[in-house]
């Protein structure tokens, strides 16, 4: 045999870093958003405790606005790896009936930040995987694989740990907590190249096919239930689309495309020229909206 | 500049591009150098020429650059580096950031650690996973003192792979004189702090000269350019494959009673199923059953895998344990000299307990007064009475149980640790294992017949540390005095160890200072301990201020057996008794370091039982002790 090759050693890696949790922390949870990277992140934490089912449960903290198709693949998956699902929804956003079309920006503060913060709390989960990579943003680029958080969830760039060889430094005080993202060596092309070697199931919506979608504000949005307002004169209209990246559904742009394969879509990816996050609303907010969001809460 | 342009071969035959891509290796390393000798440019170059920069992080960038950039019109790399708001704002960079970028042979990870003040710790924190370094050189300049702090550091943490990269060759001519005059100096050095080898590689990030191909511009020039050496360098991996097999065990799976396997990532070597193994430190001997995986069983496995092993025999095994060859076992100390990088903006405390975690075992420590600092600019060896932020030493580490290691430089995973703050939790240093102590290695524990129970049977009680701690004056020994009078009369066996007294012997050698009341306690710690083993009930009267000493002596007792009693007394309230008239004097400023005063008290957080002094008369406060210390041992017995 004549070494590793990077996938073998990202995975190795991952698995170590889920290990390693497992071993330090009371109780871990695996933060899961339906994604293409929570499914290679679960994928992997499979891997990491066979024969065992991997000792903690998945946590989704849902906004009710995913898409159709995620509901589906999302109690498939936890049914099949045998882990506890529990999903959450903020019961004040539930309250206040909160919403993309009239929420805009808020609506993620609402349902996710506040949301994830609720959830970790009731659970009284004093660590959490994410499926986070280190390539998606800039300030992701400095985050610690082991990202300390403090009794208030919040994160402070400066108080974060060093992190030197493969030795990570668990330990917490009570009501701190830790987030733990596997992934963070992994870029968007490595998990589309594992996703294809290992056979990972995926949220059909990554695939194209021909759905009903309508042109705003230069996104193109897909029309997945009849909860999606229409303008005045707005029509659906089929195109054949995919989607890069997966969050709630009247946020996230769809892609005119049709790649229908693993093959075709890593194609389509190498052969664009935009980044991944392009498609999804929250990053336009404002520059450094990302490391803003995260020191509010935000994965 | 232009963005992202895609391999031909990903429109012509997708399959086959990522057949080629699926076989790539992985290489980690560092880039050494300020803004000012064109690191950001250069890597910004790397990740331009092997296509890593999409289109709208290109306008993004250039957006930026007029907005943010020092650059003129032209764009500034430095912003597609510096990832933090705060950063950005202040203009400088505080940590270490992670780039990618893949060529058709290697994917790649840069760390980047372009920090000023913090670099010893963001390099060292860097280089710790990196395979190679790419140290900068402006060529204008040649060698300079950074030049030489780089290099230091990349051969400190075990960097084998050295780069010297002769950047802004442009701008001096492409002169081959003064790139040879460079080499020759930097050799030079290199020589001195004993690095074997480097490759010198004359480039230019803004022009492009030598980064994906030779330069024509440096005809004299037949080395590789930078991208084609850095993907064919050896990786540290491929070297780990050749060590004896070692495997620190991550986690015990156990999903019934029919498996029981050993999780962990192997550190070194290979294994196969039927290899003879011992696990160290217990030294028992098995074999390796199997290899478990969830793509099924396997034959062999081997350095940087995360694997699962199930061992023939039923054998003790857990988290902290070396599965180790046989015939190969690792060593066993508790006594080291090391190399630590000191990480936190609070000092290392000589003598106070840390927790010290090497590969998957974490065990308590102390560290002795390091032996000499190391001058990172000038590589000086200086005195040291202790270890700042940044400060490289050299000093002996004492850890609470045996740990399996290995040298750092055969080792990195066993040989390497990190040490952490027990009230902060924070990472405080970094450590490289030279060598164990030979004392260490000779110094074993000698089995008695006559075991602490048989100490404690023959006096019908259980052994017991009651340790008084508070301020000078709150009536510590009053308190102890009383108790100790009422299990005499009682007919317990017991003895009261009191501060003043210790130091007019035993701690005669001891002032004040932070290292000395560690010491103190550390000393007064081991004598309790030993007179617990011999079956008595030890009182302690020591102000012991601080909580890392009591819980370093609570981790030398059995579970139970230290009681701690806080003797709680407000400062005022002490002050205004000051039966030894020390408050004064501390106040006048003739007694330094004193509790209260001009030194912290951390009062204990959960102490066992709470004391105050001012609601509780001390007959009453002894005699509430006695009950609480007979109480337990009544629901013993």
């Amino acid at each position: 045999m004549n070494g590793l090759t990077h996938l073998q050693r990202l995975e190795a890696e991952s698995i170590h870093i889920m290990r390693e949790v497992v071993a330090e922390a009371e109780r871990p949870v695996m933060l899961y958003s339906v994604g293409k990277d929570s499914a290679v992140m679960l994928h992997l934490a499979k891997k990491a405790f066979f024969p065992a089912r991997p000792p903690f449960p998945l946590l989704h903290v849902d906004t009710t606005w995913k898409f159709r198709a995620m509901y589906d693949l999302r109690a498939r998956a936890a049914a099949d790896a045998g882990m506890e699902l529990i999903v959450h929804t903020n019961p004040d956003a539930v309250a206040a009936g909160i919403n993309p079309f009239d929420h805009g920006g808020r609506h993620t503060d609402l349902w996710k930040t506040e949301g994830l913060k609720q959830a970790l709390k009731a659970g009284g989960f004093d660590a959490a995987f994410g499926g986070a990579r280190r390539d998606e943003e800039k300030s992701r680029a400095k985050e610690r694989i082991f990202s300390f958080r403090s009794a208030s969830q919040g994160w402070d760039p400066k108080a974060q740990r060093p992190e030197l060889w493969k030795l990570y430094n668990a330990r917490i005080h009570r009501d701190e907590s830790i987030r733990v993202f596997p992934l963070s060596n992994w870029t968007e092309l490595d998990i589309w190249q594992y996703i294809l070697a290992e056979g990972i199931e995926i949220v059909p919506l990554y695939f194209a096919a021909p759905r009903p979608t309508v042109e705003r504000d230069g996104m193109l949005l897909m029309v997945d239930d009849d909860r999606f307002r229409l303008h005045p004169g707005e029509v659906p209209v089929e195109r054949s689309i995919r989607f890069r990246t997966l969050g709630c559904y009247p946020l996230t742009g769809a892609v005119e495309s049709e790649a229908a394969t693993l093959p075709a879509i890593i194609q389509e990816m190498l052969l664009t020229t935009t980044s991944e996050r392009q498609g999804r609303a929250i990053d336009h907010d404002q520059a450094a909206s990302m490391e803003k969001k995260k020191r509010e809460g935000y994965f | 500049m232009t963005a992202y342009t895609p391999d031909a071969l990903i429109a012509a035959d997708i399959h086959a591009y990522l057949d080629t891509h699926a076989h790539k290796s992985m290489l980690r390393f560092i880039t050494c150098g300020s803004v000012d000798d064109g690191k950001s440019t250069l890597i910004g170059r790397l990740l331009y020429d092997s296509k890593t920069i999409f289109e709208d992080q290109l306008s993004q960038l250039e957006a930026d650059s007029r907005r943010l950039g020092t650059q003129g019109q032209n764009i500034d790399f430095a912003l597609l580096v510096d990832g933090l708001a705060a950063e950005r704002e202040q203009g400088i960079t505080i940590d270490v950031a992670y780039r990618f970028f893949a060529t058709d042979k290697r994917k790649f990870i840069v760390a980047d650690t372009p920090g000023h003040e913090q670099y010893t710790r963001n390099m060292v924190t860097g280089a710790s996973t990196a395979d190679a370094a790419v140290i900068l050189v402006d060529a204008r300049k040649g060698v300079l003192t950074q030049t030489r702090r780089h290099s230091f550091l990349a051969h400190l943490i075990g960097i084998r792979q050295l780069v010297l990269a002769v950047n802004k060759m442009d701008l001096v001519g492409h002169d081959q004189a003064t790139f040879d005059g460079i080499v020759a100096d930097y050799a030079e050095f290199a020589k001195s702090i004993g690095i074997e080898g480097f490759t010198a590689i004359p480039l230019s990030g803004l022009s492009g000269a030598n980064i994906t191909t030779r330069s024509e511009a440096m005809p004299w020039y037949d080395g590789p350019a930078l991208l084609p050496h850095l993907e064919s360098v050896p990786l540290d991996a491929d070297r780990a494959a050749k060590a004896p097999f070692r495997l620190p065990v991550q986690w015990v799976n156990r999903p019934d009673l029919d498996f029981r396997g050993f999780a962990g990532t192997i550190a070194g070597g290979r294994v196969r199923v039927g290899d003879a193994v011992r696990i160290v430190p217990s030294g028992r001997t098995t074999r390796i059953a199997r290899i478990v995986t969830f793509d099924g069983d396997r034959d062999q496995a081997s350095a940087g895998e995360a694997v699962t092993v199930v061992l023939a025999d039923e054998v003790d095994c857990s988290r902290g344990d070396v599965i180790a060859a046989a015939d190969a076992p690792p060593e066993v100390a508790n006594q080291f000299e090391a190399t630590i990088v000191w990480l936190s903006d609070t000092a290392l405390v000589p003598g106070r307990g840390y927790w010290l975690k090497s590969a998957t075992r974490t065990v308590g420590a102390t560290v002795q007064p390091p032996g000499h600092v190391v001058d990172v600019n000038t590589q000086a060896q200086l005195s040291a009475k202790t270890l700042e932020l940044n400060d490289i030493g050299v000093a002996e580490v004492f850890t609470d149980a045996p740990i399996v290691f290995a040298p750092y430089e055969d080792s990195h995973e066993l040989g390497g640790f990190i040490l952490i703050d027990r009230e902060t939790n924070a990472t405080v240093a970094a450590g490289m294992i030279r060598h164990a102590l030979r004392r260490a290695q000779n110094v074993h524990w000698q089995s008695v017949d006559i075991t602490r129970e048989a100490h404690a049977r023959q006096k019908g009680q259980s052994p017991r540390l009651l340790w008084f701690t508070g301020l000078s004056g709150s009536g510590k020994s009053t308190i102890a005095n009383l108790v100790e009078k009422k299990l005499h009369a009682l007919g317990r066996h017991s003895f009261l160890l009191d501060g003043d007294n210790v130091r007019h012997g035993l701690n005669k050698d001891l002032g004040f200072s932070d290292a000395d009341r560690i010491e103190n306690i550390r000393r007064v710690g081991e004598v309790a301990r030993l007179m617990t083993d011999a079956g008595l009930i030890v009182l302690t009267a020591f102000i012991s201020p601080f909580r890392a000493e009591r819980d370093m002596v609570r981790g030398l007792l059995p579970p139970g057996e230290f009681v701690e009693i806080f003797v709680d007394t407000a400062l005022a309230a002490a002050e205004a008794r000051d039966v030894k008239g020390l408050y004064a004097k501390a106040r006048a400023g003739e007694i330094a370091h004193f509790t209260g005063i001009s030194s912290p008290y951390e009062p204990p957080e959960r102490p066992d039982i709470h004391i105050d002094t001012v609601r509780e008369s001390a007959e009453a406060a002894a005699e509430r002790i006695v009950e609480h210390v007979l109480g337990v041992w009544s629901f013993e017995l």
